[in-house]
Formats: C-alpha cells, sequence, structure tokens
C-alpha cells in the first residue's frame, strides 16, 4: 500500500461539480492528481454494486468519462476533473466497493493522472464551496 | 409545474431522513437509507410501505358491478363480498391503459360497494375513461378517495403478526387475494390479504388523518419483529425479483395482454368491453413480443430501453433491469421476439455500447420458501 506521508484532509481537497476530488503533490515529473469521488457522492448514490476502471496509460481530458459507478436504483458515470495521462488506478476497488464509502478519501482513491495541462485547475472548488454545492444538492 | 402532492406520512418521511423524489405527481420516500435493506427485511421480516399515492376509487350504487364488467378485461359481477381480482382496462385496440385490484366489499353496517385500485401514474387517465362510461349509467355513483385515505402496505413473514396486533379482524384467517372492512383502534381499516413483493402481506387503506396513528402503532407493536419502513425503490426490486410487471415498464399502451403474458387476467367469452374485439383477433394471430425474465453475466445492470441481441440482431428492449439483492446478480424482463424467447436461450444486452451475455430464465426470479 502506498503511503504519501501525509494525513487526508478533506478540507485541503479540491473538488469537481460532478462530486470528484482531487489531491495534488509534485514530483520529478511534475504534478500527479490523485483522483476519487467524495463521501457526499457515494452516500447519495448508496447501494453500490459495479464500478469500472479506466485503463493506464490512457490520455484523458478535463470533463471526459473515465469510468462508471452503478448502484441498484442508477448508473453514474465518472468525469476526470483534469487533463493528462492515467498512471494508476486502484484495482482493489471494484471487489471493494464499500472502501468508497468507508474510506473516500484514502483507500478509495480511484486513479492516478499525471497533469498535462494545469489550465483546468482553476476550474475545481475549494472545500467550502464544494460544501456550498453538496449543502444546495442534498 | 403543479406542487407535488403529499400522502398524509409524508412529514414522517422527510423527518426520518428520506429521499424524496417526484413519482407519479406525488412526493414519495425512495429510500430511507439503503435499497437492500429495505429489500431485506421484507424478504426475512417485513417492510412496511406508504403506497397512498395509489389511485383508489369507489363505487356506490345497484350498478356499479355492471359498470365495472363494461370496462374491465375480466368479469367482477361475480365477484362475492370479500373478494379481490386482479383485471385490466384496455383501449378499443387491446392495447394495456391499466392493471388494477376490484374489490367487491362489505362494511360492518352490510352495505356493499366496490373499489378499485389503480396506478398513480394513471390515476386521472383511468378517472376520465371511467366517466365517460359513467355517463350512460345513471346507477351508480363513483368517488375518486385516493386523497381522503391512505394506504399501507405490509410485507414479508412477520407481516401476519404485525397486522394482527393493529386490527380487530382475525386476518392470519384472510385468504389470498381476500378483503375484509375492519377496524384498528376503533377507526375503520379496509385489508386485504394482497402485495407486490412476491411476499405474504397486506395492504390496509384507512382515512388519510388516521394514517400516521396507524403507521406509529404498527411501528409500536412490532418492535422486536425485524419490521423495516422501504420506499419505492425496494418495492421496485421486490416486485421485479417476484417478476410482476409494473406499468410504464412492463406494461403500456402499445402492448397487449398476451404479450405481458396476462392473458389470464382477460375473459373474452360473453364479453363486451372496449378492446374485446381486437383482442379476440390479436389472440387468434401469432404472437410478436413475449415479456421474459433475462439474467446477466458480470454485475452491469441492464436498465430500461437498453437493446437485446441475438447474433448481433436487435431482438428486443429490456423495460425493467436491477441488481437482485437476493440472487446478487444482474436480472431484468424484456420484451423479445418468441423465436429467441425459449428458457436458456443465450442472448445479449447492449449497455451502453457494450454488449453482455444474458440468458432467459423463468419468472419469478424470486419464490419465498414454501410454508410461510
Amino acid at each position: 500500500m502506498q503511503k504519501e506521508g501525509i494525513t487526508v484532509n478533506e478540507e485541503q481537497l479540491l473538488y469537481s461539480s460532478s462530486h470528484e476530488w482531487v489531491r495534488l503533490r509534485e514530483d520529478e515529473g511534475g504534478k500527479v492528481a490523485t483522483i476519487g469521488i467524495s463521501a457526499f457522492a457515494v452516500q447519495q448514490l448508496t447501494d453500490l454494486v459495479f464500478m469500472e476502471l479506466p485503463e493506464v496509460g490512457r490520455q484523458i481530458a478535463a470533463g471526459e468519462e473515465f469510468g462508471e459507478v452503478e448502484s441498484v436504483k442508477a448508473v453514474s458515470p465518472l468525469y476526470s476533473p483534469v487533463d493528462g495521462e492515467i498512471i494508476a488506478v486502484n484495482s482493489e476497488l471494484p471487489d471493494r466497493l464499500e472502501t468508497l464509502g468507508d474510506d473516500p478519501y484514502e483507500k478509495g482513491w480511484i486513479m492516478k493522472v499525471r497533469l498535462t495541462d494545469e489550465s483546468s485547475l482553476a476550474r475545481l472548488m475549494d472545500y467550502s464551496a464544494y460544501q456550498k454545492q453538496c449543502s444546495e444538492e442534498g | 409545474m403543479h406542487p407535488l402532492a403529499k400522502t398524509p406520512l409524508h412529514d414522517w418521511h422527510v423527518d426520518q431522513g428520506a429521499r424524496m423524489v417526484d413519482f407519479a405527481g406525488w412526493s414519495m420516500p425512495v429510500q430511507y437509507r439503503s435499497i437492500v435493506d429495505e429489500h431485506l427485511a421484507t424478504r426475512r421480516a417485513a417492510g412496511v410501505f406508504d403506497i397512498s399515492h395509489m389511485g383508489r376509487l369507489r363505487f356506490d350504487g345497484p350498478g356499479s358491478a355492471a359498470l365495472l364488467d363494461r370496462v374491465l378485461t375480466r368479469r367482477v359481477s361475480d365477484l362475492a363480498p370479500g373478494c379481490i381480482r386482479y383485471s385490466l382496462v384496455t383501449d378499443d385496440q387491446g392495447g394495456i391503459l391499466d392493471d388494477v385490484l376490484v374489490y367487491h366489499l362489505q362494511t360492518p353496517s352490510d352495505r356493499l360497494y366496490h373499489l378499485m385500485v389503480v396506478n398513480a401514474s394513471n390515476r386521472q387517465k383511468i378517472v376520465r375513461w371511467l366517466e365517460t362510461h359513467l355517463a350512460t349509467a345513471d346507477d351508480v355513483q363513483m368517488q375518486d378517495r385516493t386523497e381522503q385515505t391512505a394506504m399501507i402496505s405490509v410485507q414479508g413473514p412477520a407481516a401476519v403478526q404485525i397486522v394482527t396486533a393493529l386490527v380487530s379482524a382475525k386476518v392470519s384467517d384472510l385468504g389470498y387475494y381476500r378483503g375484509v372492512v375492519t377496524e384498528q383502534f376503533g377507526r375503520p381499516c379496509t385489508v386485504s390479504r394482497t402485495g407486490y413483493t412476491g411476499e405474504d402481506g397486506f395492504e390496509l387503506i384507512v382515512r388519510a388523518e388516521d394514517a400516521p396513528g396507524v403507521w406509529q402503532n404498527m411501528f409500536r407493536a412490532s418492535r422486536g419483529t425485524g419490521i423495516m419502513a422501504a420506499g419505492l425503490g425496494a418495492r421496485d426490486t421486490l416486485r421485479l425479483e417476484a417478476g410482476m410487471p409494473l406499468y410504464g415498464h412492463e406494461l403500456s399502451e402499445r402492448i397487449d395482454p398476451y404479450q405481458a403474458s396476462l392473458g389470464f387476467a382477460v375473459n373474452l367469452k360473453d364479453r363486451s368491453f372496449p378492446g374485446r374485439d381486437a383482442l379476440v383477433r390479436i389472440k387468434n394471430e401469432p404472437q410478436t413480443l413475449v415479456r421474459v425474465g433475462l439474467e446477466l453475466e458480470g454485475r452491469r445492470v441492464a436498465r430500461q430501453h437498453d437493446r437485446v441481441l441475438r447474433d448481433g440482431q436487435a431482438v428486443g428492449q429490456i423495460t425493467s433491469g436491477t441488481f437482485s439483492p437476493m440472487l446478487r446478480k444482474p436480472i431484468a424482463m424484456a420484451y423479445v421476439q418468441p423465436s429467441v424467447s425459449d428458457l436458456e436461450a443465450p442472448l445479449t444486452v447492449d449497455i451502453r455500447g457494450r454488449s453482455h451475455e444474458a440468458r432467459v430464465v423463468p419468472l419469478p426470479f424470486y419464490k419465498r420458501p414454501t410454508g410461510q
């Protein structure tokens, strides 16, 4: 299990309007975004039965669909919040969907993307803006 | 846009944190916490559903049975008091306008009347349809009692115990598709042994103002039974496992009763009702579509309108699909061409652009253990 040496604090993540979260870190090759779905989104979905992950190596654009989560009631597409190349996916997740609800910001990460363009980051929300969106939807 | 109608139990649902949705113009709970938990509680103990959105039409007067006989695919004039019958309402082409339950009831003061329970989504349509037929009948009064009453469904192996503690009538003696006008704590209450889950169970009709009290009494009297409030989400997964059709999915004006495997609910002999002659013709022609049950490989769920294929050729369409909480696999109902409707027939379903293997299986998908 990869350890990043930081405690995940959901207040320090960025969020998309479609409920994906983004955690950024720098390495020698540039910026890498770890991406998952928020606790609010998982709570809204409930009764998850299936999840599809993207292929490692795929180039993805911000706003592009990269996978889906399916609940008893409905299917929800997942949208990439960033532009870049997918360098890792959490392949254990589809067999342990409960992790998405139990630990959405750490063990429930979905994919890592090496950014090729940072302009999409400006469209993401900080925690307080995202909380506001959730309270309006909830 | 019209404001959504609220059932007399609406505030309770909201207080419990239910997720409320617009269903046929009503604000209804789709789930309280988890559809799967509510589904399993119904199969193992009991689920309680607010189904007050269902339309309840009452017919009084000496001509009510004759009127109903003129609009229903099945005769109801031979229904003894206390009996209930499933029937269809069809249009002149034999298309299904609604599927309904007709009750013949007797009050404690021996007054006889008929009650028709219709789908919420079809209530206005059926009321208008009946009014055109009523115009010629002066010995029947129809009243839409939906908003003055509430309807509560108690389903599952513990339902007998729960309803026994609630009402005066000895409901353990009530046969399947039988109903009785009785009391719950001195207030009028109609109880029927009916449901839409594949479980043993009861449906209660009470006055709107009594509904919150009945609901509370039921939970109070049923501690330790495993009783759980369940929403429309679980109602849908339960009826789907039980292989029961739902209007707007398996049933519509473009589907005839034989395609829907509801031939048992059509009586053509010596009858006259809208669609009767069309149905005589349809019955004698080769069937064009058949309702089937499908089990899918993998975990992706087929949904309404997904295409069903055989060797790459479209042969049908999914009408309902879910992930079965009991079977733990995706199940669906579909209309397919008769040539591919045999049991075990290998088909594929196109789910958002990708094909998934499926096979025809018998309906219902789930049958409750005998002896319950």
